[in-house]
């Protein structure tokens, strides 16, 4: 994996490096979600560039993006947002789907992605029969089950009261740890951002306000 | 995405919206059953005109005259000069020279003639007609009551119903009786010796060439001859085309040939002719179909005499049954098209139902050309599902109609009939059809799902 360099609209430059766990924080509308969804190559900036792996998403095809999103990235959600109809199983499984994945591999993969959300218990349950930290962690799964170089996390706690909140994040910890995967999430809660992150960069009105201050 | 994948989220997504996605394919399946039910008709309709007419023996036969004695038929008159050049005699020579055409069946003169026969010791007076072999298939002998000829020189009658009904109150027992025909038989002056002696290989069924030689002129003798009665008919079948239904007792061809039963026509004959060789005024020929009409036909006028026959009619008759179709075809397209706005409107609704899904699927790495296909795939299961129940559903309209008709046909003591027919080309061509319909009535749909923003996408609620 190679340097994972961000320019953003608003003259942001960002530097994130392999295996680094980065908190990106600020207020509502700083730009924070929007630099996460530049990172995830949903959205393209008019100008500047995004490098990922080498490779410039602003020049990317749709095609190449979506390659992009499927293998490079994974992606939480404050709004969890599995799909409402699937099981636990289902859900985790739609990334192998996308990537081609063969059917006699999958089981395997998807259970491996339960079990480090310690979540084997609920396979075959609907996100409505399972609590917020553990629609949560099944996104999670969901977006581990791909083997993603980069996790982005937008918000992932938003949803949740403390001490579930709490507990996704050590998971986040320990998923940067145990798979050395770089993990970016925008919060806006400094103090556990500072607490579990590497480094904490922060926005506002668009702009970089600093970057790498543990406060 | 692979197409399996691609298929059972398709079908997923089919049943979680499974009232709205059903009642747009019964849309669909309404739509292609009433373009099945409207072609199964018309095509039925067809076949059983197809089947009647050629029934009738009137569309698979040539009618060959010599030209000298040509009536016209509503054909352009040939100038009577040429005629007099070209015409030939039809003899016994031309008779076997058109029964050697390929694809022709049989060729048969046409004998009738009106005569007396006795019956339970009473005379009555009758029109007699010979009844070629072939005619054993017409539609004519369908109902009959009895046996049609067990040989084609049985010495077999069969019974017109109305002269049945004048030799009998009860008909049917007349089967298995006897009458006895009685005729005048046209017997040859002693001839003149022949200087040649070409006739001699003749087939001895039918002397008549040997015997007349160039004798110019035959006597009348008065005959007798019993048939047995071996069945009834109710409607006449037609021998020739200038003879719809014009014998009431029915005896084989080959048997009414050897009679040698004075007919009307032999007088002017005998003055035309210098030779008093046995002459045909027409020949009916019988042709295997009536596709093979047509060279049977141009071979026969190559030999010099004068033919026709009613493929004219059977060609435009097919054209009417093409453009009647293709009404059929208009109204059964309409309601499909109706039925394929609801394609798109069920889709156009999906979108916005299933926008944050598909804001998800592309966020987690869904191509655009995935999200397309999904929604290709959704319209086409629905195309594939409403062809299939929308033909079942057409045949079963067919089915009733054909039900419907014959109850009432039974009512009347008529035949019943194949009112539609849904051969396999219809059946597949149908459930195409629908699914191309639907995959095209998915092409709006699909490609705006799949131009959704995600970002958006995923901000809707």
């Amino acid at each position: 994996m190679g340097d994972a360099l961000v320019h953003a609209v608003d003259d942001v430059t960002v530097a994130i490096r392999p295996k680094e766990f980065v908190a990106l924080l600020g207020s509502s509308g700083s730009g924070k979600s929007t630099l996460l969804n530049l990172m995830a190559g949903l959205d393209r900036p008019t100008s500047g560039a995004i490098f990922a792996q080498g490779r410039n998403l602003a020049e990317m095809s749709s095609e190449d993006l979506a390659q992009h999103r499927n293998h490079t990235i994974g992606m939480v959600f404050q709004a969890f947002n599995l799909l409402p109809r699937m099981t636990l199983e289902e859900n985790v499984e739609l990334p192998l789907r996308l990537a081609e994945v063969d059917r006699d591999e999958r089981p395997s993969r998807v259970r491996e992605a339960v079990e480090r959300v310690r979540l084997s218990a609920r396979l075959t349950h609907r996100p409505s029969e399972l609590s917020g930290g553990e629609q949560q962690r099944a996104a999670l799964a969901r977006a581990l089950v791909n083997r993603p170089t980069i996790l982005l996390a937008d918000e992932p706690t938003g949803n949740l009261d403390s001490a579930t909140g709490e507990a996704i994040l050590h998971l986040l910890q320990e998923i940067n740890e145990s798979l050395g995967m770089t993990i970016v999430m925008v919060t806006h809660d400094r103090d556990r951002a500072a607490r579990y992150a590497h480094r904490i960069v922060t926005m506002g009105d668009g702009k970089l306000l600093s970057d790498g201050n543990k406060i | 995405m692979k197409t399996r994948d691609l298929t059972e989220l398709a079908a997923r997504n089919l049943r979680e919206a499974l009232l709205r996605n059903s009642l747009t394919t019964l849309g669909i399946a309404v739509g292609v059953a009433s373009l099945v039910a409207m072609l199964s008709l018309g095509v039925g309709l067809q076949e059983l005109a197809n089947k009647k007419l050629s029934k009738s023996g009137l569309f698979d036969a040539v009618f060959v005259s010599s030209r000298a004695n040509q009536r016209g038929f509503g054909r352009p008159a040939q100038s009577e000069t040429a005629t007099r050049e070209a015409a030939k005699i039809l003899d016994d020579e031309a008779r076997q020279k058109i029964a050697a055409l390929p694809n022709v069946v049989e060729v048969y003169p046409e004998i009738r003639f009106p005569t007396e026969i006795q019956f339970e010791g009473k005379p009555y007076s009758t029109t007699v007609a010979g009844i070629p072999p072939s005619a054993k298939t017409e539609g004519a002998f369908d109902g009959m009551k009895g046996n049609f000829f067990s040989s084609p020189d049985a010495g077999e009658a069969i019974l017109q119903i109305e002269f049945a009904k004048d030799l009998s109150n009860q008909p049917d027992s007349l089967i298995g009786k006897n009458l006895v025909l009685r005729y005048a038989e046209r017997q040859a002056l002693p001839a003149e010796p022949s200087p040649k002696k070409s006739d001699a290989g003749k087939p001895p069924a039918n002397p008549t060439d040997e015997v007349t030689g160039q004798s110019p002129g035959f006597s009348i003798v008065p005959r007798e001859k019993t048939f047995h009665i071996i069945g009834i008919v109710e409607t006449e079948p037609a021998t020739s085309v200038g003879s719809f239904g014009r014998g009431r007792l029915l005896i084989p061809m080959q048997v009414a040939e050897i009679l040698r039963v004075a007919q009307a026509n032999d007088l002017r004959g005998l003055l035309r002719r210098s030779s008093s060789k046995q002459t045909y005024d027409s020949l009916t020929v019988r042709v295997k179909s009536p596709s093979q009409v047509k060279s049977v036909e141009d071979a026969i006028q190559r030999m010099g005499y004068g033919t026709f026959s009613l493929l004219d009619a059977t060609k435009s008759l097919r054209l009417v049954f093409a453009v009647f179709d293709l009404f059929l075809g208009i109204f059964g397209s309409l309601a499909l098209a109706v039925a394929s706005l609801g394609i798109v409107n069920t889709l156009v609704m999906a979108i916005l139902e299933r926008r944050r899904e598909i804001g998800i699927l592309k966020a987690l790495g869904a191509a655009d050309r995935d999200i397309r296909r999904l929604f290709f795939a959704e319209a086409g299961v629905m195309g594939l599902l409403g062809g299939i129940f929308g033909v079942t559903l057409g045949w079963l309209i067919g089915t009733a109609l054909t039900f419907g008709t014959n109850v009432y046909l039974h009512k009347r003591d008529l035949p019943p009939i194949d009112l539609s027919s849904v051969p396999w080309w219809m059946v597949a061509s149908a459930i195409a059809f629908s699914i191309v319909v639907s995959l095209a009535a998915g092409i709006y749909p699909a490609s705006r799902a799949a131009k959704l923003n995600p970002v958006e996408a995923l901000r809707y609620e």
